[in-house]
């Protein structure tokens, strides 16, 4: 964070105990001091620094409506892709930003209350399973992490973002475009508008801190869903569903 | 030995007891107050006294950010209460039983300065023994459900506490504790109930005739049990609590024969003890303007040697804020002797031994 010296949380990922430095080595993830979760054994470490920093954003950063969702920027405008855990939603993402879009994040949409805008957390890609093969085979200039293989959520790999979207990450964006995505093995490409009421309902589903905000969140995913195009996207591979993201969001940049 | 050379107060309380300090600190120094303030709960109050003080200015625009937040969650939460306790009403109306509000709801409620900033994770009520069980299943009916379902736990609440086993709303997810009296029984300590419930005041709210049917207690009441609450339990929020307390003895405290009425209380119920601890610790910690005569009765009651001596250390060490930057080895050790404490206190060493034993051995489900 910027201004001098301030610090807003002081994070550490650290044995639990003495014990734990050697037997059965494990790990806990400390926000001021205090554990927000169960320590976990210790070569999982990194994607418990991603997770506790994730509970750190989610659960403070009330000024902005928190989302699950992958966002994207290109020419300035911010596209938003949310979804389930397990549609695919951080693979596209990285393939759109092996295509070129600038990351803002694989993971949290943090949707400012005040502009509107999403406020970028640049960081590592979290892929799981299979998708990790998926990404490393887009090209040899992707860069992945060790894959950590016993996650409770299966194995998981980190790709490293690109140093422009990690320069930029103050910049923020105006979001245009809110996608569904659908992943499903061996599927065809479907793409449709999904109306304006469903895209709210399915949305309030997917923040972190409606029901907190209130009255605020409610005209801040209005603001969202009214200046969005808002689709469902149903594909089978990246090849399929890349050149329809180009087409969708081209069809209405000028 | 009581504090030599030991911080035994923390930067978030002298600057609730003296605001005017924030003038002087770096932005390392907010970090400190920030995060103490977060773990300790009590960003929201430390807003207001800042506000109240005409120091907010003083905050770095980073730290600012955190307590206009914590300010306006506490908003959120005040709404959320009365519309809970709302709710209670809907359920409880037709049974015409009386229901006193206890703690934050109280505060929040009968609009008490204790309540400005604060957070609240549920709501506490009281009534009449004999009127539990209809009081229970009323609440069962309007969608609250039991958070325990273990069937020792839920004899162990009915059998022993001052309350039943928490209850969990199924579609709001917000908490309810009802009960019976202030105290644990097993303490030892039995205030009677009914005089309670007898001193309980209506709320001067505007929407008296919606929330008619709540009372909260009476103000030397209200200070005991929030002083026994503090003293016989665990001190997780210890400082909190302690602040809670300074702000009712300061709000209740202009009217002379507050004190008076007090005493007398304290004596009635049985907890001079956790009533002397708090005048001890708020005018030590938060400068709380206690008359002198009542100073004199703490210094009085007190055992500087042994034991007491022993409490006095472990008291100014549990008190301060859960931060790396209070945290000795010192204090984990205080915590954990407050943590024995408190189950000491509360029961009886035969129970204790059983409940232990029970819960060491039980297969988690």
């Amino acid at each position: 964070m910027p201004e001098g010296g301030f610090v807003d949380f002081e994070v550490e990922v650290r044995p639990p105990g003495l014990a734990r430095r050697f037997l059965r080595p494990q790990v806990g993830f400390y926000c001021d001091g205090r554990a927000p979760f169960k320590p976990l054994p210790r070569h999982q470490a990194f994607p418990m620094l991603e997770w506790g920093l994730n509970w750190v954003i989610s659960t403070h950063a009330h000024d902005h409506l928190v989302l699950h969702a992958a966002v994207l920027e290109r020419d300035g405008r911010a596209l938003l892709l949310s979804a389930d855990p397990g549609s695919g939603k951080s693979t596209l993402c990285a393939g759109l930003v092996h295509a070129g879009w600038r990351l803002l994040s694989d993971e949290l949409a943090l949707l400012e209350l005040s502009s509107g805008r999403v406020r970028p957390v640049a960081r590592p890609i979290s892929l799981k399973n299979e998708s990790i093969e998926v990404v490393r085979g887009l090209g040899d200039e992707v860069e992945l992490s060790a894959v950590c293989a016993d996650t409770t959520k299966g194995a998981v790999a980190h790709m490293r973002p690109p140093a422009d979207s990690v320069a930029r990450r103050a910049e923020m964006a105006l979001p245009a475009w809110l996608v569904f995505p659908r992943f499903t093995r061996g599927g065809q490409l479907s793409v449709e508008p999904v109306g304006k009421a469903h895209a709210f309902m399915e949305m309030v589903r997917h923040a972190f801190n409606y029901g907190f905000l209130g009255a605020s969140a409610f005209d801040a995913l209005a603001g969202l869903i009214e200046r969005s195009e808002t689709f469902r996207a149903g594909y089978g591979s990246l090849t399929q569903i890349l050149p329809e993201i180009d087409r969708l969001t081209a069809a209405d940049r000028s | 030995m009581s504090g030599v050379g030991v911080l035994d107060t923390s930067l978030i309380a002298a600057v609730l007891a003296e605001p005017g300090r924030v003038a002087g600190l770096d932005a390392a120094a907010w970090s400190v107050l920030i995060g103490q303030a977060r773990n300790a709960e009590m960003l929201g109050q430390l807003h207001a006294r800042l506000s109240c003080a005409a120091a907010l200015h003083f905050a770095p625009q980073a730290a600012r950010r955190h307590l206009d937040l914590a300010w306006q969650l506490s908003m959120r939460h005040r709404e959320a209460v009365r519309w809970e306790v709302l709710h209670i009403a809907r359920a409880l109306r037709k049974l015409d039983v009386p229901v006193v509000l206890l703690k934050g709801a109280a505060y929040a409620l009968a609009d008490y300065p204790a309540a400005e900033g604060r957070v609240f994770n549920d709501v506490d009520i009281m009534v009449p023994h004999a009127a539990i069980t209809t009081v229970e299943y009323a609440l069962l009916d309007a969608g609250w459900i039991p958070q325990i379902v273990n069937d020792y736990d839920q004899r162990y609440y009915r059998r022993w506490m001052h309350e039943i086993p928490p209850l969990e709303h199924k579609s709001r997810g917000t908490v309810l504790d009802v009960h019976h009296t202030i105290v644990p029984p097993t303490s030892g300590v039995v205030p009677d109930a009914n005089v309670l419930l007898e001193r309980a005041q209506p709320l001067n709210g505007l929407e008296s005739d919606r929330l008619g049917m709540f009372r909260v207690l009476a103000p030397e009441d209200m200070v005991l049990h929030s002083a026994a609450h503090l003293f016989f339990n665990e001190f997780h929020k210890g400082l909190r609590d302690l602040y809670d307390l300074h702000r009712l003895l300061t709000h209740f405290g202009d009217v002379p024969a507050f004190w008076t009425v007090l005493r007398r209380r304290a004596f009635e119920t049985g907890l001079e003890q956790p009533l002397n601890d708090a005048l001890q610790h708020c005018a030590r910690v938060f400068h709380t303007a206690v008359p002198e005569v009542e100073l004199a009765q703490v210094v009085r009651a007190r055992s500087w040697r042994g034991v007491g001596a022993l409490r006095d250390w472990m008291l100014r060490r549990a008190l301060l804020p859960d931060h790396p930057s209070c945290t000795t080895s010192s204090v984990r050790f205080a915590r954990w002797m407050a943590f024995v404490r408190s189950h000491w206190l509360r029961m009886p060493p035969g129970l204790l031994a059983v409940h232990l034993l029970n819960k060491a051995f039980r297969s988690e489900a």
